[in-house]
């Protein structure tokens, strides 16, 4: 399958300390790939590598057969950082607004967008008024408006209501089945049976990159956090993986 | 650059401050209220028979470093803003240009302090009978040069100041010595030679005397034109390189 993500050799350091330590990956076009891990354990940063304002120590980023970050891509790629970044003196209408026209896109495809977040209702309203889960729902129709080939979302279910975050999932499936590459990262396991595929990162390195049934298969056990657990005990079993705990994702 | 985009952020940076009717109000009657202190300050002192009155020299000098103060500071606020949101990093990633967001700060707080210095500069002309030789229109053009300078300055200041805290110190860094040493305090021609060097150095120096010069000579002078060509070139120098400081690609 033609590949929308290629990672090889990837090795990231901030601050004096190595966070991606040589990752490769491959993410498939028109998939909803997981990107899970806990907290800490390089999500952002891949992340920040694929949609080019990572600073990388060796190894190389493709997204859409470009080097990542090139001015090319700028139009292409859709990115929701993790804390909500929007103009908190603005209202929703206005943030998607201009990020919609920062990608030549019309006031129809912001309106639209942010009906597609469940934010109708709060058009009019400032950021700064909003509730958190709604301040990242503005953030998020930011990232989906202008129709990139490839978007990028870091946590965008975080505090959603349940029955908005099945709604947020089938369109990201929607997306997909449209020929959109979708990259989303959770620490909550129970979205990961939601994606097509499955990158599980843990302390900077790679440890499955996989469909959930295969990851399943390859466990021998249904439940996909039971799962993680066994793959991350066979590395550490299997040659001095790095110390210390908080591996629950 | 593009000018769909560059429109757009300009008109972005506008509504951001349409939304805050505090600041808007603040930015209009602070130098109004300031202005009036100085007027009762000097309406006593005499005035030396042929010399422009002491108020209508300071006066002057204020009308263009309102804008510069207040508009340094506002930038060095809003662009550490986007630093913090995160907003930056996500216009980074858009087919924003790095000078877009730059020129667009440039554009819309310069309209803000244009404003800024027309309502200061009616008070200053009609309730406390300011006089200058030279058109009114002049010295706020000048003065709206003076805001676009602030903004560049604090542009590039931004880039260096990771906190609130330490984008608020670079205001009395960058704008005391320019107010210092530029003229108004102590004549340029009076000072010690290192002093005139630095002053010299400081763009503020010749949005001063361009507006002295508009003070002083009913038409423009070519020393006005001068000065205003040199801020004008101080401020296009900041934007580049705060330009150059910004990085799409961060550790």
């Amino acid at each position: 399958m033609e590949e929308t993500i290629a990672v090889r050799g990837l090795v990231v350091d901030r601050g004096g300390r190595r966070v991606l330590h040589g990752i490769d990956a491959g993410v498939p076009r028109g998939s909803v790939t997981g990107l899970l891990g806990p907290s800490g354990s390089g999500k952002t940063t891949l992340m920040r590598a694929i949609v080019g304002v990572q600073v990388i120590t060796a190894g190389t980023v493709t997204v859409l057969g470009a080097p990542a970050g090139s001015a090319q891509l700028r139009h292409r790629v859709g990115y929701l950082t993790q804390a909500p970044s929007v103009y908190a003196d603005l209202t929703v209408r206005e943030n998607v607004r201009y990020f919609a026209a920062l990608q030549g896109r019309g006031r129809a495809e912001a309106d639209q967008a942010v009906r597609d977040v469940g934010l109708a209702s709060a058009a009019g309203q400032l950021v700064a008024t909003l509730s958190g889960g709604q301040r990242s729902r503005a953030s998020l129709a930011c990232a989906l408006v202008g129709e990139p080939e490839l978007i990028v979302l870091d946590e965008p279910t975080v505090g959603q209501d349940p029955v908005l975050r099945a709604d947020l999932w089938a369109q990201f499936h929607a997306l997909a089945a449209t020929g959109t590459t979708l990259l989303v990262s959770s620490h909550v396991m129970d979205e990961a049976a939601r994606c097509d595929r499955l990158l599980l990162i843990r302390e900077g390195r790679l440890i499955a990159d996989d469909t959930p049934a295969a990851i399943r298969a390859a466990a021998g056990v249904d439940d996909l956090d039971e799962a993680f657990l066994r793959l991350i005990r066979a590395g550490e079993a299997g040659g001095g993986g790095p110390d210390g705990g908080g591996g629950g994702a | 650059m593009n000018l769909r985009i560059l429109l757009v952020t300009v008109g972005r940076i506008l509504r951001q401050l349409r939304h805050d009717r505090r600041t808007i109000t603040l930015l209009l009657v602070v130098p109004t209220a300031l202005l009036t202190l100085v007027y009762y300050m000097y309406v006593d002192q005499p005035t030396p028979p042929g010399q422009p009155s002491t108020f209508d020299q300071v006066a002057l000098v204020m009308l263009g470093f309102f804008p510069f103060t207040v508009m340094f500071l506002v930038t060095s606020i809003a662009m550490l803003r986007e630093r913090t949101s995160g907003t930056l990093e996500r216009l980074l990633t858009t087919p924003l240009a790095k000078a877009d967001l730059l020129f667009g700060y440039g554009i819309a707080f310069g309209l803000a302090g244009a404003v800024q210095a027309g309502v200061a500069s009616a008070v200053a002309y009609w309730v406390f009978g300011l006089e200058t030789a030279g058109s009114s229109g002049l010295v706020i053009m000048i003065a709206a040069l003076n805001a676009v300078l602030a903004v560049a300055l604090g542009l590039l200041c931004s880039a260096f100041a990771r906190t609130e805290f330490q984008a608020v110190q670079f205001m009395p860094v960058v704008v005391a010595p320019q107010l210092l040493l530029c003229g108004l305090f102590v004549p340029r021609d009076q000072m010690a030679g290192w002093l005139q060097a630095i002053s010299d150095a400081l763009p503020l120096t010749y949005a001063v005397e361009a507006l002295q010069e508009v003070g002083a000579h009913v038409e423009p002078t070519a020393t006005m034109w001068r000065d205003v060509a040199i801020v004008a070139g101080a401020a296009v120098l900041a934007l580049l390189l705060a330009a150059a400081t910004l990085r799409r690609r961060s550790s």
